[in-house]
């Protein structure tokens, strides 16, 4: 009896429960995603380009270097060709990366800004407040965003920080929609109204428990915001009224390539790729986030 | 339910008009007027009394009411830049192409798009539910003006089959009829799957088989005509988006239609044209969503508890 007793081994300790966070499932289920996971290394390499272009390009994006062999095709010194002004092409678009990502992302930034204290108030609020902000957001749900971009970048005649605010206006709403159905679906559970009944003053619980609860919603539509802002700059660039020369977007060199493409494909191909390949990495993270997020919207 | 209607009709009425009046505004700020565009400068005395003659001289809400007042009897008055007809006739002549161009290019991608999202919600996790994810994730995110590119490229510059612009014989309308087709074609695939998935999954779908009926019966008698819903709710607005949507498509294979007026009108300062052609979008948009909105309503009941009465 003793004997067996001590051959036994001792029962292995049993491991302290574990709390996992919604945020480290949210993580699990995002990197089942081989999509989104893929999606997501591809826009943090276009990231690094854009913030080292100097170092992996040759000359700088509006440097007419090489006018003697203008509008030559891709070789190995110059990987995509030379565009017609005579710039290397291949350092254009690694700029071109710049002012479509720092637009994107500035955009969000901005929606963010604007959408999460709107959404939040009127998901709290409700009542007056929100029958005036969804008003508002109905105004913009009419309106086509890019027939009233065509008119504010007329009136702001272009330039970077017009774009980045008009992509804004039309980027808060979603931000904002998206934090007021879930700050609304909160206000009732428990911990509010405990709150509420020690006296916690509207501002403490929105700060402090309706905003981190609203987290997932909050990332999710910060980095959708980002692709729909890169469309607009690369659509108003592609009519002319977007970002202005020689400044490179993607959509004013897809605009001008247009008159090429019979020939020079290269001027016509690659910031189509470009701006194709960005903006789709874009959205599948957005998306992948989303379902990770929120696996009952799986697939939507 | 006539509650819901007047309300919702009443609260549109409101947005198209301070929409009306927001764009009104926005036009008239942008720097510079309709005759500062020209080589040769006008001397100033002319310019003056050419503005005066267009009243453009008048406060600008003495010009947005007295252009309000003729839009309600359909006079949208002249367009500068073709001075010999109006802005009802020119629209009414350049949208034929525009709207043969998105009405093709819906009837083309709608049905796809829904057999697509159909055949994903069926056969979930295969490989057609793969390929119509990637084509709904494509269709949404890609901008027109680059399907168009790649359309030209692949089958005008490479292949030669297709002419890559124009407009007059059928075959030149074959790609900006494909190009169009993206987005219906994506939007329908994305949203018929869900609308499907949705209703497979409800209990009564569960019920219907546990009872024996045919799982053909079940599909197209049951589950299709409940995932319809969301289906018909977005028509409308998309059909209405032909008209923003190809701007670009437009402009890719020169097609002489409505949307080459949006941007040229901005850029001349064309006001009465510009405004006609942004209140008909509007309000296009406006009643799409009020129609959208009650024919929700009438196909599904549960959601008339917001009109106040049941």
């Amino acid at each position: 009896m003793t004997e067996i007793a001590t051959t036994i081994a001792p029962l292995a300790k049993p491991d302290r429960p574990r709390q996992r966070s919604p945020l480290y499932f949210a993580w699990r289920r995002f990197s089942d995603n081989k999509a989104a996971v893929g999606a997501g290394i591809v826009l943090i390499i276009l990231i690094l380009m854009a913030v080292f272009a100097p170092l992996i390009t040759g000359t700088g994006g509006n440097e007419q270097a090489f006018l003697t062999q203008a509008l030559a095709f891709p070789s190995a010194e110059h990987w995509f060709g030379i565009d017609d002004l005579g710039r290397d092409f291949f350092g254009r678009i690694v700029y071109g990366a710049r002012v479509s990502l720092g637009i994107g992302f500035s955009a969000a930034l901005f929606s963010l800004v604007v959408g999460l204290p709107l959404g939040a108030l009127a998901g709290y609020l409700g009542g007056r407040f929100d029958w005036v902000i969804m008003r508002i957001v109905e105004l913009f749900s009419v309106v086509p965003p890019l027939l009233a971009a065509l008119l504010l970048a007329s009136v702001t005649r272009g330039g970077l920080w017009a774009i980045i605010l008009i992509a804004a206006l039309f980027g808060w709403v979603n931000v904002c929609l998206l934090v007021r159905a879930q700050v609304k679906s909160f206000r009732e559970k428990e911990f509010i109204i405990a709150a509420q009944a020690l006296g916690a003053s509207p501002w403490h619980i929105i700060w402090r428990h309706l905003i981190p609860n609203s987290v997932s919603p909050i990332i999710v539509g910060f980095v959708l915001a980002i692709p729909l802002a890169m469309m607009l700059e690369a659509s108003l660039s592609f009519l002319g009224i977007g970002v202005q020369p020689p400044t490179p977007s993607w959509g004013q060199m897809i605009n001008v390539g247009m008159n090429f493409m019979f020939f020079y494909w290269h001027m016509a191909v690659f910031p189509t790729a470009a701006l194709a390949i960005t903006i789709l990495s874009a959205s599948l993270l957005g998306d992948g986030l989303r379902d990770a997020f929120d696996p009952t919207l799986k697939g939507r | 339910m006539i509650n819901f209607i007047i309300r919702r009709t009443l609260s549109m009425l409101v947005t198209f008009i301070v929409v009306s009046i927001a764009i009104f505004l926005m036009m008239h700020s942008i720097p510079g007027g309709p005759f500062d565009g020209f080589e040769m400068p006008l001397p100033d005395n002319i310019k003056a009394r050419l503005m005066a003659q267009l009243g453009l001289d008048q406060p600008l809400w003495v010009q947005y009411f007295r252009y309000m007042w003729g839009a309600l009897r359909f006079d949208f008055g002249v367009p500068f830049q073709s001075p010999g007809e109006t802005v009802i006739g020119l629209i009414a002549h350049a949208w034929l192409p525009s709207l043969v161009l998105g009405g093709l290019g819906i009837l083309v991608g709608a049905p796809l798009g829904i057999l697509l999202g159909m055949a994903a919600a069926l056969n979930r996790n295969s490989w057609i539910d793969y390929i119509a994810s990637a084509v709904a994730t494509l269709g949404l995110t890609i901008p027109v003006f680059v399907i168009s590119t790649l359309l030209i490229l692949v089958f005008a510059v490479w292949l030669h089959w297709l002419p890559a612009s124009g407009w007059g014989e059928p075959q030149r309308w074959v790609l900006p009829v494909l190009a169009y087709a993206a987005v219906p074609l994506a939007t329908y695939a994305r949203y018929a799957r869900s609308a499907m998935l949705d209703t497979l999954n409800k209990p009564f779908v569960t019920v219907l088989r546990a009872k024996g009926l045919s799982e053909r019966k079940v599909i197209f008698q049951h589950v299709l005509r409940n995932s319809a819903i969301p289906m018909v709710t977005i028509f409308l607005p998309m059909f209405v988006g032909i008209a923003t949507g190809s701007i670009f498509v437009e402009k890719m294979f020169r097609v002489p239609g409505l949307g080459a007026y949006f941007v040229s009108s901005i850029e001349k300062r064309d006001y009465p044209l510009e405004m006609a052609l942004m209140l008909l979008i509007t309000m296009l948009f406006c009643i799409s969503y009020l129609v959208s909105d009650i024919l929700y309503a009438l196909l599904n009941p549960r959601i008339r508890i917001d009109g106040g009465q049941r």
